[in-house]
């Protein structure tokens, strides 16, 4: 237990189970990026899955939503400690997208529109744990949460949910993104929670 | 209780720094200024944010991210508090603790909305309402430093009586060769202002920024609204979105 703040009582709520540790419940969507809100064109859009061998596999827009979709609901959790549960999506599994893909990776260097990236295990990738996503709430994804489409990796904070996504690199060496180079935690599960380098 | 100095004392647990709150400053009628002792504080950059965490009798916790509003001193450090109504924490930072109460801090964190002296690039800061707290580690930092990297700050309140650090400010201007301030007024314009209450558009940041070619560093801070609407207007005027530094701090537009 920490420093008893004297006359502090919180904001009391039922027990929430599905709350990790140092987190608060959010209606809102609050907005954590490190820059300017990039503007993607769909004309333009692509997403590149590369190997560690440099093998490509390409999908234009209209390739990727012609995909079988998914609709997660899940529960999403900020590093600033804001959580938000039940949350609705519409994407692409990543199963989907690396099946049949030959590779001997153990990482994943995902990367976006503006130069963003963010460092996870692959097997954290597979098995139904991450979407490509582009619908949010049953409504296009607005640019300021991603749009138009990022990556849902919940299971771990949410700035390893790639906004602005363009492409996954897969390789053989752990290489740390951009929140990662700054002093965040390189894996950052939210139940043990893994906010910064040490934790 | 009185500051007695315990040999070997646990200054540190688990990644929390044990600080203690030594002074308090009234920036407006809802902004405060806390300034918190933390023992064997290892310094910190202007931009870096704390986080605080209070606990209460039962062990409920509940953590909140402050940016340091000045640069390390010690083992002093300040933060700024705006009182958001019906909030969690910042109503209690600003009305229940107390001076000498105890509060857990961790940081310094984040390395990316930080201005680091050796840059001599110009510097534009944008700050919406309590977004001036890093802003003005900034400010308080070149001055300490001696530096002359000339820095430019658009601040957007709602009303005149709502500019935190309004004296320092001031003063700085006069004292700090290189250091230009203009306003931007959302609800209530001051009497001798010749502009109406407007929010930030491209004619402000045009006026009082830096030119594109100049390459200045861009930092923006505040509700996210602001920033995404300040920060959208330095791209469109041809900045490199890598020249622009956001740091959000909460869901409202204000
Ligand atoms: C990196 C970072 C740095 C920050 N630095 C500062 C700082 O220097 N000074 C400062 O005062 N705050 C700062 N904040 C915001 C701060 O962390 C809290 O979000 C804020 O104090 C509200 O917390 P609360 O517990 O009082 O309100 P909560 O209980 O979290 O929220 C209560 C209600 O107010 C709304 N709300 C939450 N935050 C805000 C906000 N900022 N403005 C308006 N409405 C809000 C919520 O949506 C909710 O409806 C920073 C945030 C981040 C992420």
């Amino acid at each position: 237990m920490g420093i008893v703040s004297p006359g502090f009582q919180g904001r009391r709520r039922p027990a929430e189970p599905n709350l990790p540790p140092g987190q608060y419940l959010t209606e809102d969507f609050p907005v954590l990026s490190a820059g300017p809100t990039p503007r993607v064109s769909l004309t333009d859009w692509e997403f590149v899955l590369s190997t560690e061998t440099g093998a490509e596999s390409r999908w234009s827009w209209d390739e990727m939503w012609a995909l079988p979709t998914e609709t997660p609901t899940v529960d999403i959790h900020c590093v600033t400690h804001w959580s938000k549960l039940g949350t609705n999506w519409r994407g692409v599994s990543v199963d989907t997208l690396l099946d049949g893909v030959d590779t001997a990776a153990d990482y994943a260097l995902v990367h976006s529109y503006g130069g963003y990236t963010t460092n996870l295990p692959l097997d954290d990738l597979r098995d139904g744990q991450a979407w490509i996503v582009h619908q949010y709430d049953g409504a296009d994804l607005p640019a300021e949460h991603g749009g138009p489409a990022r990556l849902l990796v919940p299971h771990l904070y949410f700035w390893k949910s790639a906004k602005w996504v363009r492409g996954i690199r897969l390789g053989l060496t752990d290489e740390p993104g951009f929140w990662e180079t700054a002093g965040y935690h390189d894996y950052g599960d939210p139940w043990r929670e893994q906010r910064y380098q040490g934790d | 209780m009185a500051r007695t100095a315990i040999p070997g004392r646990l200054t540190k647990r688990a990644g929390w720094w044990v600080a203690r709150l030594v002074d308090r400053r009234e920036e407006t009628a809802t902004a405060c200024t806390l300034v918190l002792e933390v023992p064997d504080w290892p310094g910190h950059l202007p931009g870096q944010h704390v986080d605080l965490r209070l606990t209460a009798e039962d062990g409920y916790q509940a953590a909140r991210s402050y940016s340091v509003s000045a640069p390390a001193d010690g083992e002093r450090i300040e933060v700024t508090v705006q009182r958001v109504p019906d909030g969690e924490v910042s109503p209690y930072l600003i009305e229940g603790l107390s001076i000498g109460d105890q509060i857990e801090v961790k940081g310094p964190l984040g390395g990316y909305f930080v201005w680091r002296m050796t840059d001599p690039a110009p510097v534009l800061l944008v700050g919406g309402g309590s977004g001036i707290a890093p802003l003005m580690a900034m400010i308080r930092a070149r001055r300490a430093a001696g530096s002359r990297v000339p820095f430019r700050l658009i601040y957007s309140v709602r009303t005149e009586r709502d500019i935190y650090f309004a004296d320092e400010l001031r003063r700085r201007v006069r004292e700090d060769q290189g250091l230009d301030v203009a306003y931007v007024y959302t609800r209530e314009v001051p009497e001798i202002s010749p502009a109406q209450a407007h929010r930030i558009g491209v004619a402000d940041v045009n006026s009082h920024g830096w030119p594109p070619q100049l390459e200045p560093t861009n930092f923006v801070c505040g509700p996210t609204g602001f920033v995404e609407a300040v920060s959208d207007i330095l791209v469109a005027l041809g900045h490199e979105p890598r020249r622009i530094k956001t740091e959000r701090f909460g869901p409202t537009g204000a």
